[in-house]
């Protein structure tokens, strides 16, 4: 019985979806309209280079493996930055939202810091670290600790109080009630703030990158500059777009996993 | 000897695994099941406030194993609060309430107006939470599906909350509230939020309910005709205290419009709203 209950939702999930190209159309459209407009010579090749010769840029990097390893560079300072970042955020967000102690004692710090663009702190932090991976890792873990910490305190603050009293009747222990009833409450909540750090996270690491960096797809972008190598310049920019897109298509995966329960989630 | 053996081996009856689980089951739940009857409740001048609001001002009632009390009174009256000191939610200023020997906390189950059902969990693991710290024993699924069975909703197990009805909502709670056998089940105006079809449904699935498994129910309500229709004994509260206590002679299943019914019902809402008042 469970497991035709369940049928509809699986079957649903494994079609291939004919509309799934969908929102490709844009940016597939943008892509031709720009070739066009380079090869009637509309726009100068010194303004912006053809998505041609920009996919036979990204075609010679990739044969000296020197795009690979720049992508690698990156995504691994973000991944790491945001692993740090999170947890750092989510452990606070947790702390806060559950203990009253906690939260008047290190809100209206943090609050404070908050306040402070994180990016104003480059200075600072090439006085700290030098241009030093863990100068990267700092700013990227600054900046996706308010995102991650804001809304895991609210996610946490908003569940239902009828249902943690429930949970109190039914004789649920205190980790249960956090397991069975608050983190699944504040899951939703949580997400938003994922979703806000993937942003922050890209934002800070390019800029971080051009600024004090001696690898990455920002370090990339700014020795092209110095090159005039413009078509490169345009390749970091759209690699950028893509690996954004990747980071919010897995959290939206992760959403679609874990949030199936959700009304907003079951279509 | 060995043909002897043959001889006997075909007359043995054989043990059939299915029909020995169930009779283990059977002698398991057995001792349970006898003494499965209600708890009498005992209050004596309970007395409860929020600040300077004095919301009950000394309630004595004393209510017999297996009763089932209709509280009704105003709004303000104080009707959750009782229900909520016997449901161990709020703590107790003065006066005592005791339950005539050591309980469980399995033993006290709660309603509330709204489901209050996990949205994040299917339905049958909602129910499950009714177990306490039973649910982790090797049957828990299984009388889950027998508490969902008798609300008529075991075709729904795996659904989320979310896509059922709010009838079937309140169906699943009250499985949960009753999956652990609670000898006192508490019910602070469950129907509340049902249209008329339905609560006159669920109110017929909770009578059969209290009256297969006996035990005391303690039913808050603003609908005097639901409390004629459900309970042994209406008390009706005012101003924090019992003003009137009527016991409700009507024999099982009670008729809806019949004149005894009329007239009860009358008797309160007079007590209720004041005899002048009346249209």
């Amino acid at each position: 019985m469970s497991l035709i209950e369940s049928l509809p939702r699986i079957r649903r999930w494994r079609l291939p979806r004919p509309d799934g190209l969908v929102p490709w159309i844009v940016p597939l459209a943008i892509v031709l309209v720009w070739q066009a407009a380079c090869v009637g010579g509309l726009v100068p090749a010194r303004v912006l280079p053809a998505p041609t010769e920009v996919a036979s840029a990204g075609w010679k990097l990739l044969l000296s493996g020197e795009l690979l390893r720049n992508i690698w560079v990156s995504f691994w300072r973000a991944i790491v930055g945001f692993a740090i970042g999170g947890s750092i955020g989510f452990v606070f967000g947790l702390a806060n939202g559950l203990s009253q102690l906690s939260n008047r004692l290190t809100d209206t710090t943090l609050q404070m810091v908050r306040n402070v663009p994180h990016l104003a702190l480059i200075p600072l932090v090439i006085l700290w670290f030098g241009i030093d991976e863990s100068a990267k890792l700092f700013l990227v873990a600054l900046g996706v600790f308010f995102p991650i910490y804001l809304n895991t305190l609210h996610g946490i603050r908003t569940v239902d109080p009828q249902l943690i009293e429930m949970g109190r009747i039914y004789g649920m222990s205190d980790g249960e009630l956090f397991r069975r009833v608050i983190f699944p409450g504040a899951l939703p909540s949580i997400f938003v703030g994922v979703r806000f750090a993937l942003g922050i996270m890209w934002l800070t690491l390019i800029v971080a990158e051009t600024i004090a960096a001696s690898s990455g797809l920002g370090y990339m972008a700014m020795q092209a500059r110095e090159f005039m190598q413009i078509d490169v310049v345009v390749l970091s920019i759209l690699i950028y777009a893509l690996l954004g897109k990747l980071a919010d298509s897995t959290s939206r995966a992760l959403e679609r996993l874990t949030l199936s329960w959700h009304p907003a989630f079951q279509k | 000897m060995q043909e002897a053996l043959r001889f006997l081996v075909p007359d043995a009856e054989p043990v059939d695994r299915t029909d020995f689980i169930e009779r283990a089951r059977r002698l398991r739940d057995a001792p349970e099941a006898s003494s499965r009857r209600g708890l009498p409740l005992s209050i004596r001048s309970l007395h409860k406030s929020f600040g300077a609001n004095q919301v009950l001002r000394g309630v004595d009632l004393q209510i017999p194993a297996g009763q089932f009390v209709a509280i009704v009174g105003r709004s303000g009256c104080g009707k959750s609060t009782l229900l909520r000191l016997i449901a161990g939610l709020e703590t107790i200023d003065t006066g005592s309430i005791g339950f005539g020997e050591a309980t469980r906390p399995a033993d006290v189950r709660v309603m509330f107006q709204e489901p209050r059902l996990l949205p994040w969990a299917n339905v049958i693991a909602n129910v499950e939470v009714g177990l306490g710290a039973r649910r982790r024993e090797a049957d828990a699924r299984r009388r889950a599906l027998d508490a969902l069975a008798a609300v008529g909703l075991a075709d729904r197990a795996a659904d989320w909350p979310g896509n059922l009805s709010g009838g079937q909502k309140q169906r699943v709670a009250l499985a949960r509230a009753l999956v652990s056998r609670p000898r006192v089940l508490a019910l602070d105006e469950p129907l509340g939020a049902l249209d008329a079809l339905t609560r006159i449904e669920m109110q017929s699935l909770l009578e059969a309910a209290w009256r297969r498994e006996g035990f005391t129910a303690l039913l808050v309500t603003h609908d005097v005709a639901e409390a004629v229709a459900l309970a042994d004994r209406i008390v009706l509260l005012e101003d924090g205290a019992v003003a009137l206590d009527l016991d409700v002679a009507p024999p099982r299943p009670r008729l809806r419009g019949s004149p005894e019914f009329g007239r009860l019902e009358e008797t309160i809402l007079d007590r209720l709203l004041g005899p002048r008042r009346r249209p």
